[in-house]
């Protein structure tokens, strides 16, 4: 078979807690370092230690978005990553494995649930074979994939004989890396650049870091040497010139990132997978340089009692004056209904970084869905303006967090700002995040009052009725301008009343607000128009399954099947007029996206008059593979598919 | 020019009941905003939902009435994100120690320089008398089907081992002195929780005002009138932590005081103490210029809306072109 150049799908798996993370992350270090391009994902369990993690990661030397189903290097150092994947390496792909563990039986990995195992005995009972590691690996042998076995244990000692460290032979620990510079060997990698991604991953810790550049550079030649007579792996990782300006960057920073460009300098939170990453990111940098000014600014973040308390407590924030955010998943998001309708009436700008799970209720508390539109734009009760804006990828959810900040401002009105589990942990390469790209806009905030602004008391008309449905915000604590707010509906001071007249003209005010933001968002900020304007088939999506569908359309392009893709961004108020135009004349309309009940389909036909004519979801929790949308795409133009089809793909 | 007690007083119609004790904490409330000269626009009331939560309503300062049970969050946040303002959160028994128990606890572990009052009333009022979490077991106040199935809580105490660092009660009908129990507690450094007795004249028909003036408490022997309610300080308690090695005798004391009740109700100051960082200081240990660049003010954005955040440092750390 030809060699394969600088085009790789590559996983490691392991117990949770054994570094599979770690291992993945210098990979993918390594190979943006060698001037390539990667999309990583990982993959876990609600479980700290034991459970089986994998971290998937694609390498090519063009930009890429998503991930795919065939693997190319399995890369193993336990008996539960070769039972649960070794069935998805491609002919002419390897498997690294702990050739100690060869003899380990299915029914000895406690990890392995009854339904997986099940499963995985009835492929291998099909091929005649046992329930072994080894006929797993013989299971993949036959259909073309090459076995590579390492000796960890006798590895691990010749190693601390040689660095004349006893106590590492017992550091099982560092099978990670060996397991990963084992990988790097196959594909000839440049073990100079292996060396600098393991010190950039383990920079804090200096001496690990020697440590495992020394146990990398050991393993490094052994596979050499030792895999030398077979034929060579076909795969190969070649260094390239990187492309300017260029990051690896995870999804969990990206966003918290634009934040403190946004000048979010509150945020609250109540630990939640997979949303506390982001406060976390926050509150270790919590100190912030800034442009030309001696201060430091500073973010404070606060770890609060439950998700209500959360946003109470942004709200607050945001009351004195603060841009203020709030991350949470849905169980979280369901506990702040109450108070988000609080900050709908009293017209206040708080965010809330949505992470979408898979739900209902813990649901898959560490899987990914987009099963959270709806409810982001009805939660809570009665009827309040806010606005519901969704990223597709990392790259995105840095700008948009920026653009989110001030939609809360400008139209002060809670935002929902949608993410989900399938941005938050996944890594990309993508072109640095450029600040001079961002502007901030606070809205209507007044500073000082004047008379006009004032009612027969003598105090300020915080909720001014006038021709435009913006009254200015003031900062608590503003001299001379004291108003009030409450739950219940309010006069222009924020007294409560209960007056028929005044209910209706507050009503309007509000509502209104979504009518403006509608006129001026920009179009590019409502949807997005990707591939050929005149093609016959419309994808419909929002959110992360973007990479997927962008690398199914260039796939498809190839085939000669032209395709268009809207990507719809904000949410609510809907796009109505420029979905329709983008829409065009289109044959067939296909909605794409992670939930059960094509929740963006039915917004499309409640506010276009447009029923999608085919759905493609998904609903295991596993986000969709680039194979799986060009699958469903290719049935489709082929006009062999159903009107739904459900995707079922990953481990 | 000084501030008068009718700067802080609002033309709003006060539609609590005839003889409701909330008007005495209102009437409190205001004397002590006057009689520390607190500018108005420095100070926010911040409530809860119930009879209680209409009171920012009446008081002419910025007033922010939250949701039910919620107050404590929505205010610890705007005093957070600015701590120049003066906090005063009010809410009833059933909003703080029911519905919202949880950010009682919480909050007492932040020790946010701030005041909560509750008016304790023993019944939920505004939705028509149910029984709140401090109604005593057993007790059929006049709206209830049965009897008061559940025990009391004893909010004193829940402060206490809360981590609230200034903890007294007041009597609605003792406005002076319940003045004065305001002011220290603004004047504390750190969260203080004020429990006020507050008779509900129209649901609770057993805790009135004359249960708690002890017209049905005669003395056997003089026949005369014996007040429920005495001043903790008349009897020479302390409840000052002087010391951090004081701390155990002086927590044991409130425990044991907090628990008098029937013939003996104790208002006053059970227990103050300084000692514990506040959520302030605590913030200002890792930020150092938290109390001068608070959240609120700072700059985000230069004149011409440019961004002036500089995250080149992280961003370099993830460049790989270097």
């Amino acid at each position: 078979m030809p060699e394969l150049v600088n085009s790789l799908n590559w996983v490691i798996g392991g117990a949770q807690g054994s570094g599979v993370d770690s291992a993945a992350n210098i990979f993918s270090r390594a190979c943006a370092l060698a001037g390539l391009h990667v999309f990583g994902k990982r993959e876990y369990y609600s479980n700290i230690k034991g459970e089986h993690s994998y971290f998937t990661v694609r390498v090519a030397e063009t930009p890429i978005r998503s991930h795919v189903d065939n693997i190319n290097m399995l890369v193993s150092f336990d008996a539960e990553t070769v039972f649960r994947h070794s069935s998805d390496v491609s002919e002419g792909g390897g498997i690294i494995y702990n050739a100690d563990i060869a003899e380990t039986k299915i029914d000895e990995v406690p990890t392995i649930d009854d339904h997986a195992s099940a499963r995985i005995k009835k492929t291998l009972e099909k091929a005649g074979l046992g329930f072994s590691v080894q006929d797993a690996l013989e299971h993949a042998r036959s259909r073309g994939v090459v076995l590579y076995p390492m000796p960890y244990f006798q590895l691990l000692e010749e190693f601390a004989k040689k660095v004349n460290d006893p106590a590492l032979s017992k550091l099982t620990r560092m099978t990670n890396v060996m397991a990963l510079s084992a990988s790097m060997a196959l594909t000839d990698f440049d073990s100079g650049l292996l060396a600098r991604a393991i010190q950039f991953i383990f920079k804090a810790k200096k001496r690990v870091a020697e440590t495992n550049v020394q146990a990398a550079d050991f393993t490094y030649n052994y596979a050499k040497a030792k895999f030398a007579d077979q034929n060579g792996f076909r795969y190969k990782l070649q260094a390239k010139p990187a492309d300017k300006d260029i990051i690896l960057v995870q999804g969990n920073q990206s966003s918290a990132m634009g934040k403190m460009v946004a000048g979010c300098r509150f945020q609250t939170y109540y630990p939640i997978t997979p949303a506390s990453d982001d406060s976390e990111f926050l509150e270790s940098n919590d100190v912030l340089d800034l442009y030309d000014s001696g201060d430091k600014g500073s973010t404070v973040v606060v770890q609060t009692e439950d998700e209500i308390a959360a946003i109470a407590m942004a709200i607050g924030g945001a009351l004195a004056g603060s841009r203020v955010a709030t991350a949470t998943s849905g169980p979280g998001f369901s506990l702040m209904a109450e108070a988000l309708g609080w900050a709908g009436i009293n017209e206040v700008p708080v965010v809330v970084s949505l992470y979408q799970r898979a739900g209902p209720s813990t649901g898959l508390p560490t899987r990914h869905e987009q099963g959270d539109l709806n409810f982001a734009i009805n939660a809570g009760h009665g009827e309040f303006p806010r606005i519901v804006f969704a990223s597709g990828d990392i790259e995105e959810s840095f700008y948009d967090t920026i653009k989110v900040f001030n939609f809360a401002e400008k139209y002060q009105m809670p935002i929902i700002h949608m993410l989900d589990k399938a941005i938050a942990n996944s890594v990309m390469t993508c072109r640095v995040f450029d600040t001079n790209k961002t502007r901030i806009d606070r809205g209507l905030v007044a500073d000082k009052i004047s008379d006009s602004d004032r009612g027969a008391a003598g105090n300020y008309l915080r909720f001014k009725l006038s021709d435009s449905p913006l009254s200015p915000r003031i900062p608590l604590g503003t001299e001379n301008a004291i108003f009030w707010n409450t739950g219940d509906e309010h006069t222009e001071e924020g007294h409560i009343t209960e007056d028929p007249e005044l209910r209706v003209q507050m009503m309007d005010k509000r509502m209104s607000k979504l009518d403006l933001a509608l006129r001026e968002i920009a179009d590019e900020d409502k949807a997005v128009l990707y591939g050929n304007p005149d093609a016959d088939i419309v994808l419909v999506s929002w959110g992360s399954t973007k990479g997927a569908i962008l690398d199914a359309i260039d796939r498809l392009q190839k085939d000669g099947i032209s395709v268009k893709f809207i990507q719809v961004r904000l949410l609510n108020p809907f796009p109505s007029d420029l979905v329709r135009s983008l829409l065009g004349n289109s044959k067939t309309v296909v909605d794409i996206e992670m939930n059960y009940s094509g929740q963006l389909g039915s917004l499309v036909r409640q506010h276009v008059g447009r029923q999608p004519d085919y759905l493609v979801v998904k609903y295991n929790g596993r986000p969709m593979s680039l194979d799986e949308v060009y699958n469903a795409v290719r049935r489709i133009s082929s006009g062999n598919a159903p009107r739904r089809q459900v995707l079922k793909n990953g481990t | 020019m000084a501030l008068k007690l009718a700067d802080y007083k609002t033309d709003v119609h006060n539609d609590w009941c005839p003889g409701c004790g909330d008007f005495g904490i209102l009437n409190a409330i205001q004397m002590a905003l006057a009689d520390m000269q607190i500018p108005p626009h420095r100070a926010t009331i911040f409530s809860g939902i119930g009879c209680s939560g209409k009171t920012p309503h009446y008081i002419k300062t910025y007033g922010i009435h939250t949701l039910h049970g919620r107050v404590l969050p929505f205010a610890q946040g705007a005093k957070l994100a600015n701590p120049e303002l003066e906090v005063i959160a009010v809410g009833g028994d059933g909003d703080g120690l029911g519905i919202g128990a949880g950010h009682f606890v919480s909050a007492g572990r932040r020790n946010v320089d701030m005041v909560y009052i509750i008016f304790n009333n023993a019944v939920y009022g505004l939705t028509k008398g149910q029984a709140s979490p401090t109604l005593k077991l057993g007790m059929k106040t006049k709206s209830l089907p049965q009897p008061n199935v559940n025990n009391s809580v004893n909010p004193v105490a829940l402060a206490l081992v809360s981590g609230f660092t200034f903890i007294a009660r007041g009597y609605s009908y003792d406005i002076r002195h319940l003045k004065d129990i305001i002011k220290r507690a603004v004047e504390h450094k750190g969260l203080a929780f004020i429990d006020v007795l507050q008779p509900c004249p129209t649901y609770n028909d057993i805790n009135t005002k004359e249960w708690f003036q002890g017209l049905d408490n005669i003395d056997p022997e003089t026949k005369r009138v014996m007040p429920r309610i005495y001043k903790l300080e008349d009897t020479g308690y302390n409840g000052v932590v002087n010391d951090p090695s004081e701390l155990n005798e002086k927590m044991a004391k409130v425990v044991e005081k907090s628990n008098e009740w029937g013939s003996k109700i104790p208002i006053g100051v059970f227990f103050q103490n300084e000692h514990v960082p506040t959520y302030q200081e605590r913030l200002s240990a890792r930020i150092q210029n938290y109390m001068e660049y608070p959240p609120a003010h700072q700059k985000i954005a230069d004149a011409n809306g440019r961004p002036i955040t500089n995250i080149e440092g992280l961003l370099d750390d993830l460049r790989v072109d270097k």
